[in-house]
């Protein structure tokens, strides 16, 4: 073990002065990234839109007046609505001509399935750090192939300060959906003094 | 990454500061055969596994040792379980060290974590209830200060008002006291940064308990309680395998899932995603990120533990 | 080699015969022992969830009443190194009797070791050769190294003196001498491994302090010689054991430099931790003044801190410390002081608030304290036996048919110099 670790230092040593990172390893421990496996990333299923709601043109096909205004309508949302509400209001993300897409600020626009676009034009660095993992849950390989979540499985477009999750079944999947209700922790850990009820295995009824 | 890698890096019973090193195990394999023969036939009439009894050090096991023993593990499992379980000894990759993050801007204190992985890990659910997570409550007006946090707080939802939470695990440290402090090398760091207790080589003298500066190891006071029902069957030798009484156990990041590529359960499981895993030597790898794009600490730098297992504020 | 199984022969006569008081002594230390096996079967049964250790505590009881006993065991060198180096010959009498002392003690900290396993079957494993001891990076392996050495130091020393004196004859000094300086530093160093064990632990503040093992040092030299100048006193009475009260007084006075040591390093401490106020400060409030409703340990450390000074003002001033009735009194001061402070008061401080902060108020169980009960009960069973053996043979009554059974008997190891 020595007699390894010890070339291992001044080699490490040299590297640092090289500014050669990984180029020169011993051979003791080839600690280059062995060929790395392809990293796959799969989308999860989006939480699914409220009962009977889309696609959303089958009401709004004739609705084309592009004024802020109060709606007389989707009360559920504007109750809740707490995203820069000063500032902003539906058609900002919503696409006037066609409900069933969103609308990027260029004009653009992207199906519900790729939301993240639209959120990532005013949240760069939160879109930065998710494309990167660092920002958001994923599940699967550290090494391989993984899912990652959508910005609206835990955020509510609508009030998007993080409340709470809750797991749901989209399409037979398991899933995220985000809630408005803060998450409830699971039980405090017994305390020493609570673990005394030590009993014979004959009483425990092992 | 070169600075990083400059740290005095302790590979597995390797140079450390006071410049010595255990012996080699496996000169001792046939001393202890010859020399524990007389005992042998006194400890078999106590009911002793002597076939245990005279097992050789983990590190010496040779292959086929080595599947002898998890067949045997096996074959307990099944007797005490009365369930089939794959137990596997995966070693390390080359090339893999492990890293974890911990945002602390995220982390809300729900303690899915904690309860995540007692289920993964085959933990003791009660009398004695072991958690190799704590999740520990702390008072914003005071910032990182243990003196004011709080591990048994109830609340009806999380995060409370004023308050930011801490959750705290192995910190598989490269310079780790516990491996110094175990009198056995029952203990000790493996090559991916995993420190690994066998279950079947610790005397249970506790050592490492007190030389843990993060309590992350934890005794089986008693027999652990676990259902039968709520075994999982994929088990790690130095891992997630059911303890026997009178041992210590911690954290390994998963290894059963880890050494086979997968995100540690407490990672999957965290719905606020605060929770990040990967190979410090891959520059891409999630963790790496982290570290270049967030600034991240240590706990208790001041011990010159220096984890593998880091905080940060994501914002 | 006929004469050892004789020798043998003649300690188990000495062993059993004896007079009411003897036999009483022996029977209730026979019940302590039942007792202490009765808990620790219990123990056994159920693992150490019947004692009051968990994770948060994780050394208590039992390794607080074994750093106690090292420090009594490390303390017979007090008696060794005035006696062998200066040859100040009225402790020289008495030397065999420390060593007797520090072959019990030794004994009840290895018992109290292995009573704090969590798999006490598993020992082989830190053996040399057999095992693979963590050598020489943890501390328990140097320390059971240094334990098990004085041990055996002791116990050859002892034996060899015994057997000589038993046979009339007087001892090689190019075998004694040597063993007896050996058996100086190891001594010294049990109870500075022992300390080092505890200070080495960068995670605990309370005992990561470089003062640690020099107050083991003094207390040690307060304890472990307080035992014996009751003892001495007692075996005057019993056996006509000539010790001069000379001597005992020399001993006292000794203890008195010893115990200004030890109340001057804790206050030392006590400044440092008090005027610093780092957050290192909560171990040392938890064990003087409590943390808010936590005060379980704080009566017992002003107790203790109180029999430490009285005890030193007796032993400090000449007059208390040659009256035999004060003398005795600042003893079972000092043993009481010093059991709080170097068992229950090192350790459990040490580990509360745990390293993350969190409070466990730590007391013993019933089993802690019948298990304790009996390892002490074995420890003065071994004392009392091998007093009953060498007090014999140093007064000339126990001896090898046809060695001179002369009556000045203890001087005989004497004579050799």
């Amino acid at each position: 073990m020595r007699q390894k670790s010890t070339p291992w230092i001044v080699v490490l040593l040299a590297a640092l002065v090289a500014a050669r990172a990984l180029a020169s390893q011993p051979a003791a421990k080839p600690a280059a990234p062995p060929e790395k496996k392809k990293e796959i990333l799969y989308e999860a299923r989006p939480p699914p839109f409220s009962d009977g709601i889309f696609p959303c043109m089958e009401c709004h096909k004739d609705q084309k007046d592009p004024t802020r205004r109060e709606l007389g309508f989707h009360d559920e949302q504007q109750a809740v609505f707490d995203h820069d509400a000063e500032h902003r209001w539906c058609l900002d993300c919503h696409d006037l001509q066609n409900r069933d897409v969103l609308r990027l600020a260029s004009g653009a626009t992207v199906p519900f399935t790729e939301s993240y676009r639209l959120c990532g034009q005013c949240h760069g660095d939160k879109y930065r750090d998710w494309r990167a993992g660092v920002h958001g849950r994923r599940v699967g390989m550290w090494d391989g192939a993984k899912t990652y979540l959508l910005c609206v499985s835990c955020h509510n477009p609508h009030s998007p300060s993080f409340k709470g999750v809750k797991e749901i079944t989209v399409d037979g999947k398991l899933t995220v959906a985000p809630t408005l209700e803060k998450i409830k922790p699971e039980p405090r850990p017994a305390r020493p003094e609570e673990m005394r009820g030590w009993k014979r295995p004959a009483e425990a009824g092992r | 990454m070169t600075s990083r890698k400059a740290l005095n890096v302790i590979q597995d019973g390797g140079a450390d500061p006071l410049g010595a090193e255990p012996m080699n195990p496996s000169r001792r394999a046939f001393l202890r055969t010859a020399a524990a023969g007389a005992a042998v036939s006194a400890l078999a009439g106590c009911g002793v596994d002597v076939g245990e009894f005279l097992r050789s050090h983990f590190k010496e096991l040779s292959r086929d040792e080595l599947a002898k023993v998890l067949a045997k593990v096996e074959r307990r499992n099944k007797e005490r379980f009365g369930k089939d379980t794959k137990v596997t000894a995966e070693g390390p990759r080359p090339g893999v060290e492990f890293g974890y993050g911990l945002d602390i801007s995220r982390c809300v204190g729900c303690r899915r974590c904690v309860y995540a992985c007692v289920k993964e890990n085959n933990q003791s659910r009660e009398q004695p209830q072991i958690h190799w997570i704590r999740v520990l409550e702390m008072e914003k007006d005071h910032g990182v200060d243990l003196a004011h946090s709080e591990l048994y707080y109830d609340a009806d939802t999380v995060p409370r008002p004023g308050k930011f939470y801490f959750p705290v695990q192995c910190q598989q440290c490269r310079n780790p006291p516990c491996v110094k402090a175990c009198p056995t090398q029952a203990t000790w760091k493996e090559q991916d940064g995993i420190v690994v207790i066998d279950y079947d080589w610790c005397i249970g003298c506790r050592c490492c308990m007190s030389a843990c500066p993060y309590g992350a190891r934890h005794m089986n006071w008693a027999e652990p309680k676990l259902p039968a029902a709520e075994l999982n069957p994929v088990q790690h030798y130095l891992g997630n395998r059911p303890r026997p009484k009178g041992v210590v156990e911690k954290c390994t990041f998963c290894i059963q899932r880890t050494r086979n590529g997968r995100y540690p359960a407490c990672v999957e499981v965290c719905p606020v995603g605060a929770r990040k895993f990967g190979n410090l030597l891959d520059p891409e790898s999630e963790i790496r990120r982290v570290m270049e794009t967030k600034r991240v600490f240590v706990f208790k730098e001041e011990l010159a533990t220096h984890p593998q297992f880091y905080y940060f504020y994501a914002t | 080699m006929s004469g050892v199984f004789e020798f043998l022969k003649g300690c188990v006569r000495q062993v059993v015969s004896g007079g009411k008081a003897y036999k009483a002594w022996v029977a209730f230390l026979l019940a302590t022992i039942l007792v202490g096996a009765l808990a620790y079967a219990e123990q056994a049964r159920g693992g150490l969830i019947v004692t009051n250790m968990r994770d948060e505590v994780s050394w208590a009881f039992y390794i607080g009443n074994f750093t106690f006993l090292v420090g009594v065991a490390a303390a017979a060198v007090l008696l060794v190194i005035p006696a062998y180096v200066y040859q100040w010959k009225p402790i020289k009498e008495v030397v065999v009797l420390g060593e007797l002392l520090a072959i019990s003690a030794l004994v009840m900290c290895l018992l109290f070791i292995l009573v704090d396993m969590g798999r006490p079957e598993r020992f082989l494993h830190i053996m040399p050769f057999v095992g693979t001891p963590n050598f020489p990076r943890s501390l328990l392996t140097w320390d059971a190294l240094v334990l098990n050495s004085y041990l055996l130091v002791n116990v050859v020393l002892v034996s060899y003196l015994m057997f000589k004196t038993y046979r009339g004859q007087s001892y090689d000094k190019r075998i004694f001498l040597p063993l007896v300086l050996l058996s100086i530093p190891v001594s010294l160093s049990t109870h500075t491994v022992t300390a080092f064990l505890y200070n080495g632990m960068a995670a605990r503040p309370y005992w990561n302090a470089s003062i640690l093992a020099p107050r083991f040092i003094a207390s040690a030299f307060c304890s472990g010689p307080a035992v014996m100048i009751i003892l001495f006193q007692v075996l005057r009475k019993a056996f006509k054991f000539p010790i001069q009260n000379e001597a005992i007084w020399k001993i006292a006075e000794l203890m008195s430099y010893a115990m200004f040591v030890n109340l001057f390093l804790l206050g030392a401490e006590l400044f440092k931790e008090y005027y610093s106020a780092t957050e290192h400060l909560l171990y040392t409030q938890y064990l003087w003044t409590g943390i808010g409703e936590h005060r379980t340990l704080v009566p017992y450390a002003w107790f203790a801190l109180f029999c430490s000074v009285v005890a030193f003002v007796l032993f400090l001033i000449p007059w208390t410390r040659r009256n035999f009735a004060t003398l005795n009194l600042g003893c079972l001061l000092i043993w009481a002081g010093v059991y709080i402070e170097k068992g229950m008061g090192l350790i459990i401080p040490g580990m509360t608030p745990d390293t993350l902060g969190q409070i466990y108020e730590y007391k013993p169980t019933l089993v802690e304290w019948g298990v304790a009960a009996g390892v002490f009960g074995v420890g003065f069973l071994v004392f009392t036996l091998l007093v009953k053996i060498a007090v014999p043979i140093l007064v000339g009554t126990f001896r090898a048919e046809g060695a001179a059974a002369s009556a000045e008997a203890p001087d005989a190891r004497v004579a050799a110099h």
